[in-house]
């Protein structure tokens, strides 16, 4: 799951554990890096991994669920429901920028958008502990102003990256999706009720 | 092709106009391609062809400008000719839906026989989504103003929305297509619509219904029911005049039948839509219905066993 220069090739055959974990980890943390500032820069695309986009995904899904089981209808999302949005949704969007003509390859694009989930995954902890305090109006609006300001950075660092593969004449095109995908998952963390 | 790039086609309201009526035909546009191709033919020739020779050539030359590359349907070039759209284009289709007008139909001014998948499919997740938000927020607002309706952030009803406005949109232009072409030994003049360009049709009318989805969040029933019969209207109005001229020279009946049997379904739509999702009954089965207005009378969907308070 993971594109690099292979230079040392035989010799990672024979290094300890920690050093191959230690190397991925340091990999992914370095990208959360480029996405908490986002810049013009190719390292996201050039070495693209999943690991960050599952680990996220993986957190923001565990955060989300509902609690017990109680009726089927009620509640939020289950792990499930939120999987597949987040992983549906970044393969549609993908999808539909290669189709208008990207230049930007099926896993790249997965790995931008899948890391720039991040944002939302700090705004979905910090609802979490907003709402151990006691409920009320003051409550639900540092919980709206968190999570719109994160779906700002969301939006932005993902176009930061995103937008110069498009043709000029389509980039609204294909951005809006990644607007409605942002859009429908801060919705659900800004609707959620424990239990 | 390099020759069709210099051409660039040039916007002329008469020559929309008549393109919009006589498709099939050439215009003066056509005319002046084929004196340049002759030009070029007999200077690459040199003398060596006849009269005969180069009428035939540039008669050759503009059927082939005509004839589209149609690449197997397993390949991916062949899905990316539907998403040849700008922003612009796209921007052009949804005003066109928003504001039908009796000369112009949509498929002849607006799609220009170039369909695309990226207005019918997008309008339709926005659609579904913007659904299940407004949905979820009128119950909180109902809440607010009575705190007996237990509140829950009910996402199966996104479930519901993305399958029902999907279903709709592929199956009905599905079905109408059918009828179309069973019917097509009836018409002389004008062929009838691809499936792709129905599809379109449906799509780009039901983005009408997001900004009235939106304006359903003001809790007020008059202003509710009044932008709806307002969107469902133009909404109509936009596929009644894309239709007429397709079936115009059927049967009378088959006509007035197949018109009515769109803008029923439309108006279906939009009422199951709004007690879908824009009933603020209280969920729990131990209280009593609050506000019980009248029946759902949804035919796309079921509503949920505890709001069976008519038993």
């Amino acid at each position: 799951m993971r594109s690099r220069i292979r230079e040392f090739d035989s010799s990672t055959l024979n290094e300890s554990v920690q050093n191959t974990i230690m190397r991925d980890l340091k990999a992914v943390g370095k990208k959360f890096m480029h996405v908490l500032y986002p810049r013009k820069s190719n390292t996201l695309l050039r070495d693209w991994d999943l690991w960050g986009p599952l680990i996220l995904c993986v957190t923001l899904a565990l955060m989300l669920q509902r609690g017990s089981v109680d009726s089927e209808k009620d509640g939020g999302p289950q792990f499930a429901e939120v999987f597949v949005i987040v992983w549906f949704g970044a393969v549609t969007i993908t999808l539909n920028s290669k189709l208008l003509g990207g230049n930007i390859s099926f896993f790249q694009s997965l790995c931008v958008l899948g890391y720039c989930i991040l944002p939302l995954t700090v705004a979905m902890l910090v609802c979490r502990l907003v709402l151990l305090a006691e409920p009320g109006p003051i409550n639900f609006m540092v919980r709206l102003f968190v999570v719109i300001v994160m779906f700002a950075w969301s939006i932005v660092a993902s176009t930061a990256f995103l937008a110069d593969s498009q043709p000029p004449n389509r980039k609204a095109l294909a951005v809006y999706p990644v607007f409605l995908f942002y859009f429908v998952i801060s919705w659900m963390i800004l609707t959620f009720t424990p239990q | 092709m390099a020759a069709a790039d210099e051409l660039a086609f040039h916007e002329f309201e008469e020559a929309t106009n008549l393109l919009a009526q006589t498709p099939n035909e050439a215009t003066t546009r056509g005319d002046q391609l084929v004196p340049q191709q002759h030009v070029a033919v007999a200077m690459d020739s040199g003398g060596s062809y006849g009269a005969g020779n180069e009428v035939e050539e540039s008669d050759k030359t503009a059927l082939l400008q005509e004839e589209k590359q149609q690449p197997g349907f397993w390949t991916f070039s062949y899905y990316q000719s539907f998403f040849d759209v700008d922003t612009s284009q796209v921007l052009d289709r949804i005003k066109g839906s928003l504001l039908p007008r009796p000369g112009h139909n949509f498929v002849r001014h607006h799609l220009r026989n170039r369909p695309d998948l990226y207005g019918p499919f997008w309008i339709c997740a926005t659609l579904a989504f913007v659904l299940a938000v407004t949905g979820n927020l009128t119950l909180v607002l109902a809440q607010r103003r009575d705190p007996s309706i237990h509140y829950s952030p009910q996402f199966h009803k996104v479930t519901v929305a993305g399958t029902a406005i999907y279903c709709y949109a592929w199956l009905v232009p599905l079905a109408l297509w059918g009828f179309l072409q069973w019917r097509k030994g009836v018409r002389e003049r004008m062929g009838p619509y691809t499936f792709l360009e129905t599809v379109c049709v449906y799509g780009y009318s039901l983005f009408v219904f997001i900004p009235t989805v939106v304006l359903w969040l003001i809790p007020v029933p008059w202003l509710q029911w009044l932008s709806g019969a307002l969107a469902l209207a133009l909404s109509a109005t936009g596929l009644v005049f894309t239709l007429w001229p397709v079936v115009r020279e059927d049967t009378r009946l088959a006509a007035v039948l197949l018109l009515s049997v769109v803008v029923l379904l439309h108006a279906l739509l939009a009422t199951g839509c709004k007690f879908y999702f824009f009933q603020p009954l209280p969920l729990e089965p131990a209280a009593p219905p609050h506000q019980a207005t009248s029946q759902p009378p949804t035919v796309l969907l079921s509503p949920p066993p505890p709001r069976s308070a008519a038993a």
